[in-house]
């Protein structure tokens, strides 16, 4: 096989309330583009196929898969990810929640939770046991086996 | 699978104990958690470095073929390629790693890529470096690779045939290694037996519990000293570099383990240290910093798989009433394609050789096979689980073909509270516990008084209701003398772990650990040791993160694997903090006038005990020593910087008698799991699970209960999904997570748990290492089907993994399986 020749696209994204314009890849994974090129390494990359969701964050609104886009489809987006939850290192409810419920343990798969039981409780402030679980099906824990993670949602959810 | 989670807020045994107040015992909120639950955590992947390179393996997409060429010269004309590593250069510049084995596994020539042959699918065989991930994976594909394809070997069971592909050819067999156990007397056992129960084959399924975040490192060379820096998530260190050393012919201090924090382990980041050879000759070769992260197909392709495990031609004595007499197996062990950490799993079992159970004559012929699959190294349970879900599958087999209650076998052969210490058959000691009354807790948290009710309205749906008993032990701090079993020439015993503690200028206390910690809490639980002894708060103790093997806080076995960080780790942060408050009260007793035995710690000072107000904060102490020194006593001894090595009461065992203590502590689990299948379809559900623990005393409860909901949950994914399957070509059919299904938020039962604590005697804080006991999960769910099983067909369960096809073969064709036992009345 040839090697194809990069295409190189710039794109300009807001995360967290800070503006970027950086020149890349076109088939560079809007993952890699966070956390390679700006740095942002709390998002987390678990797998090759989009099934663990570590690298989840929220895109417009909606959340998101970051290794299943390329950051050229992220242009002018406006993304958050993990290290914009907390404000002046104030942790969020949730953030709060997951440590009180031992809701982590090594913490890899943390900031994609975090970021779909975020999105989970502003669409849905009272969710039920099992709305809560399917919100973090797409989201691969190998430590806790889950239930202290309902617990810490079920928690911030009631506070 | 909708119900609430069950978490008793008591306890629902508790063992009578003193208890004395402090901060041990206490839920104390995580150190960790903070950076983590901010994405401010630093895992081996989040650093860079100027100008580094990405590393990319060139894999083999053959399980067995000799190598006839690498030509990398297509690679190094692409833009961006810094530069390769092949085979012959490995060849050139390292030896072949040592191996733990005797002969024939010895003679296994084991480089950190092919040379000259491929072995199993995924095998790197060449490595590319360059300025991006996604150029040093365009460019690999241009490396061309000719291969002459030779037949594989997939199934274990064929590899001693006649015909069969030899791997290796410097050993000449595929038998690597093997050892033949037996202790007691056989012969009278099964003379003495009213009953022989026969089981022609188990097996044990290849797994692993694939922590989320892959193996990777950056790697940096120092021309100047010879001194690479690897940046890595390697969790044993110490083993890792007995390996890289003498291969790349360099002394040990030359190769410094950094890491702060790790996302999962398992025992899965054991065996890196190919991988990370690899990187050290490229990051040497090419003047710059490389980075290498594995990608999740990389991962399951060819890292850590768990044992794979036959067990051939089992008898069981038994008598009329139950009692179990002995047993004698064949346990034919797949190593996969190299001996990573093998054979050490052919003696790791032994352990446990009894499982829970009173048994005293017991033979077990081991005989390890290379095949052409990934090689196997530890996993949660390593090798202990294999076995012990043996042993739990005969108590059941012999229970279902006697027609008598698994309940009841189990009770009347438990080795009991009043045995303990228990010494076994091959002279481990069991330390203490209570199984019947861990059985009885289980029992009643799945409401095991309404089961008939509940079989019955379960039958009245159409589904078929079964309950299953996993009973298991999680042996920990191992005695490294064992691997002299599997090769008595080998130099190690016992085992150790170092921890330093000092008081600094400000007043500072800062602890350093050996160990590499992957979730499991050591900077909260080592403060929570540290604050006790010292009389100040938790969060006064700054415990530095991660590991670095240049602290002066490293041994020989340091590390985080095998259960031991409770006993060997926590052993040593209590030593070495001791040293220091004796330290403190000398220096505070000079300052004071007083003599050391005087003077008291507490609230943050060391003070007079008849006098408190005569006080010297911590600051005082950490100031006068470190910068205000003028005019001490030339004989004060004192440094306010401790460090203490923990080493475990161990002896070497008697190799000819394969006999001796290879453990010192013996956590235990007992888990219960109550299934409903439907016998349409084979397709099942866990309705109700209870996981009731024994480590100990526990130094933080909830991060215990972490570990047990942890290990639960991998064993659930193992008893129904996940599995390392190949095909009849060598090929991995489950290399992602479409295929390789783990558990999922949606898959969990509920859960409930409970504990009883029973302090060890052996360890200086009544605790036991803890975290593996995830084997029981396995087995409760097999118990669970086979019950649930009873009443159509009958059959018996006979893998560990089943998956709804197996559960649908074995209803649709129980004879096949039934076909595995008979009983011989004697």
């Amino acid at each position: 096989m040839e090697a194809s020749v990069a295409t190189l696209a710039t794109i300009r994204v807001e995360i967290n309330g800070t503006a970027y314009e950086r020149e890349v890849e076109a088939r560079r994974l809007l993952v890699h583009f966070i956390r390679d090129d700006l740095d942002l390494t709390g998002t987390h990359v678990g797998c090759d196929t989009g099934n663990c969701g570590a690298c989840s964050v929220i895109l417009d609104g909606t959340l998101v898969k970051s290794c299943m886009l390329l950051a050229v489809q992220a242009d002018g987006a406006s993304i958050e990810t993990v290290e914009g939850l907390a404000q002046d290192e104030e942790l969020t409810g949730l953030q709060q929640a997951f440590s009180d419920h031992h809701a982590l343990q090594c913490g890899y798969c943390t900031p994609g939770m975090l970021m779909s039981a975020t999105a989970l409780l502003r669409e849905n402030p009272r969710p039920t046991d099992e709305e809560i679980r399917r919100a973090i099906q797409g989201n691969i824990c190998r430590c806790t086996g889950y239930w202290n993670i309902f617990e810490a949602i079920k928690a911030a959810a009631e506070a | 699978m909708t119900e609430t989670t069950v978490t008793p807020t008591k306890p629902l045994v508790v063992e009578e104990q003193e208890t004395k107040p402090g901060w041990a015992g206490q839920n104390v909120p995580r150190k960790e958690d903070k950076r983590l639950v901010q994405g401010q955590g630093l895992f081996f992947d989040d650093v860079k470095r100027h100008n580094m390179g990405y590393v990319h393996f060139v894999r083999s997409p053959y399980a067995h073929a000799k190598i006839r060429s690498v030509d990398v010269s297509k690679a190094l004309e692409h833009p961006g390629v810094y530069g390769t590593l092949t085979g012959d250069e490995v060849a050139t510049l390292t030896d072949p790693f040592f191996q733990i084995s005797s002969p024939p596994g010895a003679f296994l020539k084991d480089y950190c890529m092919a040379v000259g042959k491929v072995r199993f699918v995924g095998e790197p065989v060449a490595a590319v470096v360059a300025s991006t991930r996604e150029i040093a994976r365009d460019a690999s594909e241009l490396v061309e690779v000719d291969y002459e394809p030779l037949d594989p070997l997939v199934d274990a069971r064929r590899a001693l045939d006649d015909d069969a592909p030899v791997l290796h050819d410097e050993a000449g067999t595929n038998l690597t290694w093997e050892g033949v156990y037996e202790w007691g007397d056989l012969d009278k056992a099964f003379a003495e037996a009213d009953r022989v129960v026969k089981i022609s084959e188990l097996h044990f399924d290849r797994f692993n519990s694939t922590p989320l975040e892959c193996d990777g490192a950056l790697v940096e060379y120092n021309r100047g000293t010879g001194q690479w820096t690897l940046i890595t998530n390697n969790q044993f260190p110490g083993f890792a570099v007995i390996m890289m050393g003498p291969a790349m012919r360099v002394g040990l201090d030359k190769l410094r383990f950094v890491t702060q924090d790790i996302g999962g382990g398992f025992g899965n980041k054991i065996t890196s240290h190919p991988q990370l050879v690899a990187c050290c000759l490229l990051a040497r070769k090419l003047n710059r910093p490389v980075q290498w992260t594995e990608w999740r197909t990389d991962f399951h392709l060819s890292m850590s798989h768990g044992n794979e495990r036959w067990f051939l031609d089992t008898e069981v004595a038994v008598s009329e009433d139950g009692t179990l007499l002995g047993f004698r197996t064949t346990a034919l062990d797949d190593a996969g394609a190299w001996l990573r950490y093998e054979p050490l799993g052919g003696v790791i079992w032994a352990q446990v050789t009894p499982g829970m159970y009173r048994w005293r004559h017991i033979r077990l012929d081991f005989k390890q096979v290379v095949t052409n699959k990934a090689p196997v190294s530890p996993n949660r349970g390593y090798s202990r689980m294999q076995h012990l879900w043996f042993t739990e599958r005969l108590i059941d087999i012999v229970a279902h073909e006697l027609g008598l209650d698994p309940v009841e076998v189990r009770k009347r052969n438990y080795i009991r509270t009043e045995d303990m210490p228990y010494e076994t058959p091959n002279g481990c000691i069991y330390d203490s516990g209570d199984y019947a009354k861990m059985l009885d807790a289980a029992l009643e948290l799945v409401g095991y008084d309404s089961l008939a009710e509940r079989r019955a309205d379960a039958e009245r749906r159409g589904n078929l209701l079964g309950l299953g008993i996993g009973s298991t032990l999680d042996s920990g701090t191992n005695n490294f003398g064992q691997s002299r079993l599997i090769n008595p020439e080998l130099q190690f015993s016992g085992n150790n772990e170092v921890a330093t503690v000092k008081l600094d200028i400000f007043g500072e206390i800062v602890v350093t650990l050996g160990t590499t910690p992957q979730g499991q809490g050591h900077e909260t639980t080592a403060s929570q040791v540290v604050a006790d002894i010292l009389g100040c708060s938790v969060d006064d103790v700054n415990v530095r993160a991660g590991h670095d093997s240049y602290w002066n806080s490293y041994a020989g076995f340091s590390g985080t694997y095998a259960s031991q960080f409770a006993v060997t780790g926590l052993g040593a942060v209590k030593g070495a903090t001791e040293l220091l408050a004796g330290e403190m009260k000398k220096l505070a007793a000079v300052i004071l006038g007083a003599t050391p035995d005087d003077i008291e710690l507490a609230d943050g000072q060391a003070r007079l005990r008849a006098n408190p107000e005569a006080a010297l904060p911590f600051m005082a102490l950490g100031a006068i020593i470190n910068a205000n020194n003028a005019g001490l006593p030339e004989d004060l001894d004192v440094t306010l910087n401790c460090r203490y090595v923990y080493r475990p009461p161990f002896q070497v065992p008697d190799v000819e008698r394969k006999y001796g203590n290879l453990t010192l502590t013996y956590a235990a689990q007992v888990h219960v799991a109550v299934v409903e299948v439907d016998p349409e379809t084979g397709v099942y559900e866990i309705v109700d699970y209870a996981a009731v623990d024994d480590c100990g005393k526990r130094i933080n409860p909830q991060i215990v209960e972490g570990q047990v909901m942890g290990a639960t949950a991998q064993a659930l994914g193992a008893a129904t999904h996940e599995t390392f399957t190949y095909d009849e070509d060598g090929n991995l059919l489950t290399p992602n997570f479409y295929d390789y299904h783990v558990p999922h938020a949606l898959d969990m039962p509920p859960l409930k748990t409970g504990y009883i604590e029973s302090p060890s005697p052996f360890t200086s804080l009544g605790t036991k290492g803890m975290g593996e006991g995830g084997g029981a999960g396995i087995h409760a769910v097999c118990a669970a089907l086979q019950d649930a099983l009873r009443t159509h067909g009958n059959a018996i369960v006979y893998d560990s993994c089943n998956p709804y096809h197996r559960v649908w073969a074995l209803l649709s064709d129980p004879d096949s399986a039934r076909a595995r036992v008979s009983v011989e009345s004697t």
